[in-house]
């Protein structure tokens, strides 16, 4: 398989008195669409979170291409933290999509998705524009260029959401749980702009309870429960021959 | 019942002739007055102006994850609240006698510059500073309670992108910020524009000063407050209006329509 893009070696975390990581182990490789399941509080969102250090790792190594996520260590292997435009600098190749959209509502369409690339990658302007409509494009929605997103639908709000991560053309893209905030009739559109991105041989590592979304477009599923790694795989081998009896029960509650 | 009152009220105020209309009406654009409505406005935008930018940034300071930071905001909130701001006024006004001179240097050692502080702070100076700082104390929480009414998942997403905290704040937290920041703000200006009266304590000739000059002089009280009081609410009007244009401005995206409305 090609480089490994997502490195992870005993990642821990735990918030105040609870181990909400308790050592995970994973690799993601580049062009791989890694689905990641599992019940809610098994941790599996904030190891997304902590792959681009909106959490930091307590314990083990957490790598993004060769990088140590949110710090840096010294000859001696001593850890320090980076500072706010390292770390803001890290980010900047790695695409988030959240569960709730989280566009800026004071913005239209368009203004969220050149926001990033004008502000923070210095982009030229117009090229910004040309480029964020061609973004729009591809999540069919040139069309609203100019709408505010309460006056979009949560399913069109979500697609401007990847469009605005995909407009600092990251190397990685992260989803959490993308459609578990749509109506059930809005879940195809977003899913068929993931479905788009994956063919194009973008890496992506998609928190999700959508099972046909990780048996059709998945390369590999992992399936967290309790702040580990229970079982991963090839999707339908885990989807069809579950080998835990907690990855069984979880499979048997969501289909 | 409520009618009636009123017009008692309009009756005695046109016909009782301790009003005097027409002094009122002399006196409005009297020299002294406009002058002194002048210095009134400039005290009130200047303190305002220092009250809004030092607001933000104690507000940011308080929000801090250094306890030192965030401590020294906490500090600054706490003196100049609790104290009255008619003594922070007079403080800031004779600070000159405090320290009379004041010069850049080594401690102890040669001395580079000297000012006079009597000179470097004069009343008027004193008078804005004494204003905008205690105005900052109380913006600092106006603020910071806009700040905090921005959904965390907006600093978050906008820094999934790449934007740095400083930049996070100026382009995604304040501008939601300000839908609430900015009827307490107005309030908060309105309350300032009656409040820089203060002044006439420390000899500065603002409107109210202005008009107490003149009625130590005739000793017509009433109709020269009338004439403060009609300037005041003038001014107040306009800023009423104002806020009304500066809310509809940020309330981009996010306008409320009215209960039983189309919702998309």
């Amino acid at each position: 398989m090609s480089a490994p893009v997502v490195v992870a070696d005993g990642v821990r975390k735990r918030f105040g008195d609870v181990e909400v990581l308790k050592g995970i182990d994973l690799t993601v490789h580049s062009g791989e669409v890694m689905c990641i399941i599992g019940p809610s509080g098994s941790g599996k969102s904030t190891f997304l979170r902590c792959i681009n250090a909106l959490e930091m790792v307590d314990g083990g190594r957490l790598f993004v291409q060769g990088q140590l996520v949110g710090c840096r260590a010294d000859a001696s292997g001593e850890l320090y933290r980076l500072n706010d435009r390292e770390v803001a600098k890290c980010r900047q190749h790695i695409g988030m999509v959240f569960q709730r959209f989280n566009l800026f509502p004071h913005m239209t369409a368009l203004q969220n998705v050149i926001e990033a690339p004008t502000r923070v990658a210095g982009r030229d302007r117009s090229r910004a524009r040309t480029d964020g409509m061609e973004m729009l494009r591809r999540v069919g929605l040139a069309d609203r260029a100019d709408a505010y997103p309460r006056d979009l639908s949560g399913g069109q709000q979500q697609r401007v959401a990847i469009a605005r991560a995909l407009a600092m053309e990251p190397e990685l893209m992260l989803f959490d749980e993308p459609t578990s905030a749509l109506d059930p009739e809005l879940v195809g559109d977003v899913l068929d702009v993931m479905r788009q991105l994956a063919h194009s041989g973008m890496t992506m590592v998609v928190v999700t309870h959508e099972m046909g979304f990780a048996r059709e477009v998945g390369d590999s599923l992992v399936f967290f429960d309790d702040g580990a790694v229970v079982e991963a795989g090839h999707p339908g081998d885990v989807i069809n021959h579950p080998q835990h009896q907690r990855t069984q029960d979880f499979l048997a509650r969501v289909s | 019942m409520l009618l009636l009152a009123v017009a008692m009220l309009a009756n005695s105020l046109v016909t009782n002739a301790a009003w005097d209309w027409p002094l009122v009406w002399r006196f409005l654009f009297a020299r002294t007055v406009l002058h002194g409505l002048l210095l009134t406005l400039e005290f009130t935008v200047f303190a305002m102006a220092i009250g809004i930018a030092l607001g933000i940034v104690v507000a940011v300071m308080r929000m801090s994850g250094n306890p030192i930071v965030s401590g020294v905001a906490w500090a600054y909130a706490w003196f100049f609240r609790g104290t009255p701001v008619l003594v922070q006024i007079i403080f800031w006004s004779f600070v000159g006698a405090l320290y009379p001179y004041l010069s850049l240097g080594i401690p102890f050692g040669h001395e580079f510059v000297f000012f006079n502080s009597n000179q470097l702070i004069p009343v008027y100076v004193g008078v804005v500073l004494g204003l905008g700082l205690n105005e900052a104390a109380y913006m600092s929480e106006i603020v910071r309670a806009g700040i905090l009414s921005v959904d965390h998942g907006q600093s978050e997403a906008a820094a999934a992108l790449g934007m740095q905290h400083r930049l996070v704040m100026r382009r995604i937290v304040l501008p939601q910020a300000m839908r609430i920041i900015i009827p307490p703000t107005g309030n908060e200006t309105i309350s300032m524009l009656k409040t820089t009266s203060l002044a006439s304590v420390v000899a500065v000739t603002e409107l109210f000063k202005a008009v107490q000059q003149i009625y130590g002089a005739n000793y017509k009280y009433i109709p020269l407050l009338v004439v403060a009081s009609l300037w005041y609410l003038l001014v107040t009007s306009v800023l009423s209006i104002g806020q009304h244009y500066i809310e509809k401005r940020f309330s981009r995206g996010v306008t409320v329509r009215p209960v039983g409305g189309r919702a998309r």
